[in-house]
């Protein structure tokens, strides 16, 4: 089985100052992780890999310094690794993320049957870029999967997460499927892993060698612009009713019929 | 190497350590966990499935897992010691029959020496092994053995020859459930908890020819070549707790307030804070560079890794004491972890040499150079 994960480098803190003057997060001095979604999907994928045999392959978009984080995937398990890193990806939105991602695996990886995600990054928070990774690939999509049942004669079946219980999917591979916390414990690397992971040749692969479409990464490709990004203002405003229960509904009934709500 | 057993310490270890010490439970899961990282293989030669590390490379595993549990710490580090006199001394076909499985951490070892009558008084043994058709008969009980009954490999000292004192002991590799060996009380300790230490009882135990360890006769010179290369460990062991107790010490001092103020303020804290991060650094230094003379091959090892553990385990003793003083009443609650360390320190004074026996035979070396420098 070919399987391929992708992994993004987050900043660790969940205390992300914004400039006012970019409305870009201030990343200087605060260490980056990896997003901690991904690393249950890195370990799902070295376990269908002890499961089923195979290779897994571990890709990033990011600046240079997500290499460490690639390096780590071996030391834990991985089996190669590439890094999607061009001044050209910057800025990217969701949707030429995807793009991006999905360049390298169609145009470098070839072989693949299973893409698994984590279900979405803790500093964007959308969950988008797997489903949007299927759509570009045309593969198969389940989302928020905490189990994987089985997988034979070209179709993975999976029990998803939904929010009053469980689901059981079965899709045809190749498929994107994105994994929850809880899936799995994520394994510590080993003595071996980490000498394997130093001297692994790590890929950067740019713009240039996965011959991407320059309208569609990076900035050029975003669908979506980030106009602004704030904490709302926090403004207490509003009126304690008196009396017990009883008369502060009639007190609420009358303001809303006196303000033409109701 | 450090930072991975650092987040083992951190992730996987701490979050146990206090219901592990209150319930004396051996630490079975961690102990896979420390072998799936591949640390079991670190003192193994690479080919026998190891990595070919040292004394060196033992001390810095020992000193992060002893940062946050000496319990844990001592059950991995018995390992290579149990396993020691195979490595050094035994034969090819036993090396290869049973290292691989100590190096991937699916066999732990024991090394059997310490009987009731034969403490830092090792050459009093009792314990027998009769030759007989293809093989030994041990007969005799040992006492105070770390990993009984969870080792499925034990290194044991037992006399050949009776009439020689210390000289007619020899060494046996012995596989648990070999008939006529059992186990027998399972103690119940100051400190160490997780660390399970009982009782091995031989009666009548045939072992082949083949689990020898070398010669009849070389037991005790073994134990004592073992021995010198596991004490930078327990000064390891030492260091760790020693290290765990000062991190604890500083976080608590900086939030606890009284008189208005965090007491890290308080000259007389700050003293006590300066001294015991000095002696932490001497002690560290003094057993790494202790660990690194054992590594180089050096034939006379035993006065500096004999000072290592001496220092070592009296600055444990020292700091975690004084932590637990930082903490004040808190300290000497259950509910910090001090109070834990303070207990686990005590023994590295006592074992694998006590510091009385070890202070005698240092003085025995000083005395022969006149005091001079090595």
């Amino acid at each position: 089985m070919n399987i391929v994960v992708c992994l993004k480098q987050v900043p660790a803190t969940t205390e992300v100052k914004i400039d006012p003057q970019t409305n870009t997060l201030i990343r200087e001095g605060i260490k980056n992780v990896v997003n901690p979604y991904d690393t249950y999907a890195l370990e799902e994928a070295i376990r269908l890999k002890e499961r089923f045999g195979g290779i897994v392959t571990v890709i990033s978009m990011g600046p240079p310094q997500a290499e460490q984080m690639l390096r780590e995937a071996i030391a834990s398990g991985a089996d190669q690794a590439y890094l999607l890193s061009d001044r050209a990806f910057a800025g990217a939105d969701t949707l030429a993320t995807s793009y991006t991602l999905s360049l390298a695996i169609t145009r470098k990886i070839n072989e693949c049957d299973l893409v698994v995600c984590g279900r979405q990054s803790v500093d964007g928070d959308t969950g988008q870029v797997s489903p949007q990774l299927a759509q570009t690939l045309a593969y198969s999509f389940v989302s928020y999967v905490d189990n994987i049942e089985d997988i034979s004669e070209g179709k993975i079946r999976v029990r998803r997460m939904i929010e009053e219980g469980h689901e059981i999917i079965e899709a045809f591979l190749p498929a994107v499927i994105s994994v929850v916390k809880g899936i799995n414990v994520p394994r510590l690397p080993s003595l071996r892993g980490i000498m394997r992971a130093k001297n692994a040749a790590i890929p950067v692969l740019n713009a240039q060698s996965l011959d991407a479409d320059p309208q569609m990464i990076g900035l050029n490709g975003s669908a979506t612009k980030v106009v602004r990004i704030f904490s709302p203002e926090r403004v207490c405003r509003g009126e304690k009713l008196p009396g017990d229960a009883e008369a502060q509904v009639d007190c609420l009934i009358t303001k809303l019929r006196e303000s033409g709500i109701i | 190497m450090r930072n991975l057993v650092h987040r083992i310490a951190e992730e996987r270890i701490l979050p146990v350590r206090a219901e592990l010490d209150e319930k004396e439970e051996f630490p079975r899961a961690l102990i896979n966990d420390l072998a799936a990282s591949d640390l079991f293989r670190i003192f193994v030669p690479e080919e026998y499935d190891g990595m070919g590390g040292g004394c060196f490379d033992l001390c810095l595993v020992v000193e992060e897992l002893s940062r946050v549990c000496s319990g844990v710490a001592v059950s991995f580090a018995a390992s290579g010691l149990g396993s020691f006199a195979i490595r050094q001394f035994g034969s090819e076909e036993q090396k290869r029959k049973y290292l691989p499985d100590v190096a991937a951490g699916n066999k732990l070892t024991a090394f059997a020496l310490t009987e009731a009558t034969a403490g830092s008084d090792a050459a009093a043994l009792k314990a027998t092994a009769d030759k007989v058709s293809g093989g030994y008969v041990l007969n005799g009980t040992k006492q105070f053995i770390t990993n009984a009954r969870e080792a499925d490999i034990y290194t044991v000292i037992a006399l050949t020859n009776k009439t020689k004192g210390s000289r007619g002991a020899s060494s046996f590799i012995v596989e648990k459930n070999t008939p006529g060996f059992s186990f027998g009380k399972k103690e119940h300790k100051m400190g160490i908890r997780a660390s399970v230490t009982g009782e091995l009882i031989f009666q009548n135990c045939f072992v082949p020819e083949s689990n020898l360890i070398g010669k009849e006769g070389m037991g005790f010179i073994q134990v004592l070549r073992t021995l010198d290369w596991s004490r930078p460990g327990i000064g390891a062991q030492a260091v760790g707790v020693a290290q765990g107790a000062l991190e604890a010490s500083v976080e608590y001092a900086k939030q606890r307030v009284q008189f208005d103020h965090p007491i890290i303020a308080l000259p007389v804290v700050q003293n006590k804070l300066a001294d015991m991060a000095i002696k932490v650094e001497a002690a560290r230094a003094l057993v790494y560079a202790a660990a690194r003379t054992v590594d180089s091959g050096a034939k006379q090892i035993s006065e500096e890794s004999s000072m290592a553990k001496v220092f070592a385990s009296d600055v444990a003793m020292e700091v975690t004491t004084n932590a637990v003083q930082i903490f004040g009443g808190a300290g000497y609650m259950r509910d910090y972890p001090v109070e834990k360390m303070m207990r686990d320190a005590k023994v590295t004074q006592i074992y694998e040499g006590a510091n009385d026996t070890l202070r005698s035979n240092i003085a025995g070396e000083v005395r022969k150079r006149g005091g001079k420098r090595n």
